[in-house]
């Protein structure tokens, strides 16, 4: 028997440069900036202000009625990740319960569901407001906090932020009821969660997965973090738009953002068998890991050259046979070079041919929310067979020596390769096709 | 054909021993890891107790410059991986490939800095709400990057790849208290698959602080007992009144049957079986059917070839909440049909307490060495029957018993159903 193949039939993207695939892949081709000020709480002490957010957002106009109330319950992970997977299923046509509740045309044990998640910050006003509920002498106090602080926490209040949610309440919204996992490893998690659901697939395990990622990273712990890192920028507070450089001669760090990607993956009998619109195929995945990514204020490559080996040798392809790669390209000057060398060793001269498309520049670094964005971006690159420019890589760094295209491309892309590493290490690399019926 | 895969190596810190065998010495002789919460000032909690690991250090040759900063359950998880890597004979280097040597583990968050990130609450607390630029001022002067950056969830992999040396494929997944069988089902199908040919497998986790407990409370999860402790989880008991929540760690190395073969490596148990659902039902309960549960069961029996005649016994998730325990008996009912009443199953949570994200893990090296030694593990606490309740719950006393094949459940906050069938080799 052949192996199951997997097409891409569905695209979700919820970004600071776009919403809706359509909207994105325009607005990238144009080169957007999307990385402000942040405005969504006041960032003024701290040393990097920018960030690529979300305006306005709210799930609340995705969910079916019945739903809306749950929204009330969700982190702005989950809302994300929710929106992106109605955005991906409609786009697939596939009628799923939270599509058409009269006549869903996919068996739910047959549909999966893979969302790669980070660590979500718990919304500080609230639980801040439960705290000071339980102040003695100026300091919280245990007694009083077991005692009836607590009890100021809404009951569901660790449902919002367990990483699961995500996935949870997409599979309930689309009744996907096959196999369901949450990948976390940070910018990795998306690949990582698109490569593992596709093997379902191959398996037979499932028809059609809904597969990516997402977060938020807006929010003062997700910029503390970074920052303590020694990860962000802090030169560009003044020029938001232009601050995040990933592998461009002034890389000098990166911004928090959020958003998610969520693709339709298919098996391709059953894709053609409806006569699905195939974006492109999935036809590499390979993880890896770099034992030295533990020394985290050390910047490492997490053994990406591992990822991509792994992935070009399931898709038995050659490297030079790749039309674009979008890494991870954090803009943190010595993670470029990390990952532009990773790069090198396994391209070769043609890293120095190939595009290159980081998609930080343009909305800063979405985390586990990458992944499925880029992947999303890959497909639709490979459908309207045009690569995006690269935003603000004007000239590429010495040691980051890769094609940062300053315009968009036409034509001739048969392969687009994603790939991204974490901090820890760990690392995930997926290889889409053309799609050829 | 399908690649095989064995487990060739075990380790764990539980709140009942700190190796795999006083672990199992003391599930069978009738220990209880519960006790009052020390980790921290629960008096005033609702619940006051909790299974902690206790007297735990992190062996000497482990506490080195790269893992001084490891987080609680980090620190579980890097004795209990040495432990399973010594057991598998892959202690002395060169008898591996780290490029077909994996990780993937269903760990848990890490503890977050509760005394700083909580002050930090207060002193950056304005007109009811947080003022994010004093915050931003205190957070500066008093967080750490370390603390910080250990309670990546994914951090876990990052010690044990560097422990190890490992390079092959890394994951972590976290699907709440389904977590660790979760990445023991997906590890497995890395192997088949031959994307590696070994993999580190299982997971850690802690959440005995106080907004862990505090979120468990709020859910009304947990068990109330302060004044039965020991007592308190009592899976399928008709009493049974929440959870008891837990900690540790338990790691297993999977390897490819061949390569395992031709190396001499002790061969423990082969994974026959992964089967992974979701309810799709709701956030705060389980599908009262049991129909996610039953889906999960199935998958894994027909992974692995076989009938529920097949199977000799089920290591229940038995949590001890109301709903779990009916549901999941419900969910065999469903599967097994007229064969329920005689297959026996235990929880080992009366005991034990629930690991959440390592649960699974440490149930699965519970399955193991029944298997070995021909004993189940009994249900703790067990004492007056549920009506709901009406299958072989093997309660108080450790059965001997003739085993061959087992199932293993494991179920999660928000549907998620995972099940895994090992068999004698």
């Amino acid at each position: 028997m052949a192996r199951r193949r997997v097409v891409v039939t569905g695209l979700g993207v919820v970004t600071p440069a776009g919403t809706g695939i359509e909207a994105l892949f325009a607005n990238l081709l144009a080169g957007a900036r999307a990385i402000k000020r942040i405005d969504l709480f006041d960032p003024s002490t701290f040393p990097c202000q920018i960030g690529g957010q979300l305006n306005g957002f709210s799930a609340r106009d995705f969910v079916p009625k019945s739903y809306r109330k749950a929204v009330k319950v969700m982190a702005r992970d989950i809302e994300i990740a929710v929106v992106a997977a109605d955005l991906a299923v409609r786009d697939s046509g596939i009628a799923t319960k939270g599509i058409d509740n009269g006549a869903p045309d996919i068996e739910s044990s047959r549909l999966g569901c893979n969302i790669g998640a980070g660590l979500m910050c718990a919304d500080l006003d609230e639980l801040g407001a439960a705290v000071n509920t339980s102040v003695t002498d100026g300091a919280f106090d245990i007694v009083a906090w077991g005692r009836e602080g607590m009890n100021n926490l809404t009951p569901l209040w660790l449902l919002k932020y367990l990483p699961n949610m995500l996935s949870c309440h997409v599979t309930i919204i689309h009744a996907a009821k096959g196999p369901s996992n949450t990948i976390t490893c940070g910018e990795a998690s998306g690949h990582l969660a698109v490569g593992e659901a596709a093997r379902t697939i191959v398996r037979g395990a499932a028809d059609a997965a809904i597969a990516g990622g997402a977060e938020s990273k807006v929010n003062p712990m997700g910029l503390l973090r970074l920052c303590l890192l020694n990860r962000a920028v802090t030169t560009g507070n003044d020029s938001p738009g232009e601050a995040v450089r990933p592998m461009d001669v002034r890389h000098a760090g990166s911004a928090v953002g959020e958003g998610g990607g969520l693709l339709i993956l298919e098996d391709r009998d059953r894709a053609d068998r409806r006569g699905a619109r195939i974006y492109a195929e999935v036809v590499g995945f390979g993880a890896a890991c770099d034992p030295g990514g533990v020394d985290y204020l050390q910047a490492t490559d997490g053994n990406i050259g591992g990822a991509m080996r792994a992935a070009l040798r399931d898709a038995g392809i050659a490297p030079a046979q790749v039309g674009l790669i979008i890494p991870n390209g954090t803009a943190v000057a010595a993670e470029d070079a990390a990952e532009a060398r990773a790069i090198r060793e396994v391209f070769g001269e043609d890293a120095g041919r190939i595009p290159s498309v980081p998609l930080t520049g343009s909305m800063g670094n979405l985390f586990a929310g990458a992944g499925g964005v880029d992947l999303a971006v890959a497909a639709m690159a490979l459908h309207r067979q045009t690569i995006p420019p690269a935003v603000n890589g004007d000239e590429a760094a010495a040691d980051c020596p890769l094609n940062l295209p300053a315009e968009p491309i036409e034509g001739g892309l048969d392969y687009a390769l994603c790939v991204s590493a974490t901090v820890g290490g760990q690392s995930g690399a997926v290889i889409l096709k053309r799609y050829e019926p | 054909m399908k690649r095989r895969v064995v487990i060739t190596g075990m380790g764990c810190v539980t709140p009942l021993g700190h190796d795999v065998e006083t672990l199992w010495s003391s599930l069978l002789g009738g220990d209880s890891g519960l006790g009052v919460t020390e980790l921290f000032d629960a008096s005033t909690f609702p619940t006051t107790f909790s299974s902690q690991v206790k007297g735990f250090d992190l062996p000497a040759e482990l506490a080195d410059g790269r893992h001084r900063h490891a987080g609680r359950h980090t620190r579980f998880a890097l004795a209990a991986a040495l432990e399973a890597w010594r057991a598998a004979g892959l202690g002395d280097s060169g008898r591996f490939d780290p490029d077909r040597t994996g990780i993937y583990l269903g760990s848990g968050e890490g503890s977050l800095d509760f005394e700083n990130f909580t002050s930090l609450l207060v002193d950056g607390w304005g007109e009811q709400k947080l003022d994010t630029a004093a915050w931003g001022r205190h957070a500066f002067e008093r967080m750490s990057v370390h603390r910080e950056t250990e309670q990546e969830a994914n951090m876990v992999v990052a010690h044990l790849a560097a422990e190890l040396g490992v390079r092959g494929p890394a994951f972590n997944c976290l699907t709440a208290c389904a977590a660790s069988t979760q990445a023991t089902g997906e590890a497995t199908q890395i192997i088949r698959y031959g994307d590696a040919d070994a993999m580190v497998t299982g997971g850690a986790h802690s959440m005995i602080h106080p907004y862990g407990m505090t979120g468990f409370i709020r859910l009304t999860a947990l068990s109330g007992r302060n004044d039965d402790i020991p007592r308190a989880s009592r899976p399928f008991d008709l009493t049974r009144d929440g959870f008891v929540l837990g900690e540790g760690a338990s790691i297993l190395v999977l390897e490819e049957y061949e390569l395992a073969a031709s190396r001499g490596a002790p061969m423990l148990a082969e994974i026959i079986g992964y089967g992974s659902s979701a309810d799709a039902y709701r956030i705060t309960d389980q599908d009262p059917e049991g129909e996610g549960a039953a889906a999960g069961m199935r998958a894994a029996l027909e992974d692995a070839g076989l009938t529920p005649a097949d199977i000799d016994y089920i290591s229940a998730h038995g949590t001890s909440t109301p709903l779990n325990d009916s549901v999941e008996t419900r969910a065999i009912k469903a599967v097994f049909g007229d064969r329920a009443p005689d297959v026996p199953i235990s929880s080992v949570k009366g005991a034990l307490g629930h690991l959440i994200a390592a649960a699974g893990a440490t149930e699965l090296i519970t399955c193991v060495l029944a298997l070995r030694d021909g004993i189940i593990p009994p249900t703790a606490n067990y004492q007056v029957p549920d009506p709901e309740c009406d299958l072989d719950y093997v309660p108080n006393v450790p059965r001997k018993m003739e085993l061959n094949t087992i199932m293993s459940n494991s179920f999660g906050f928000g549907g998620q159903n995972d099940t895994l069938i090992i068999r004698r080799i």
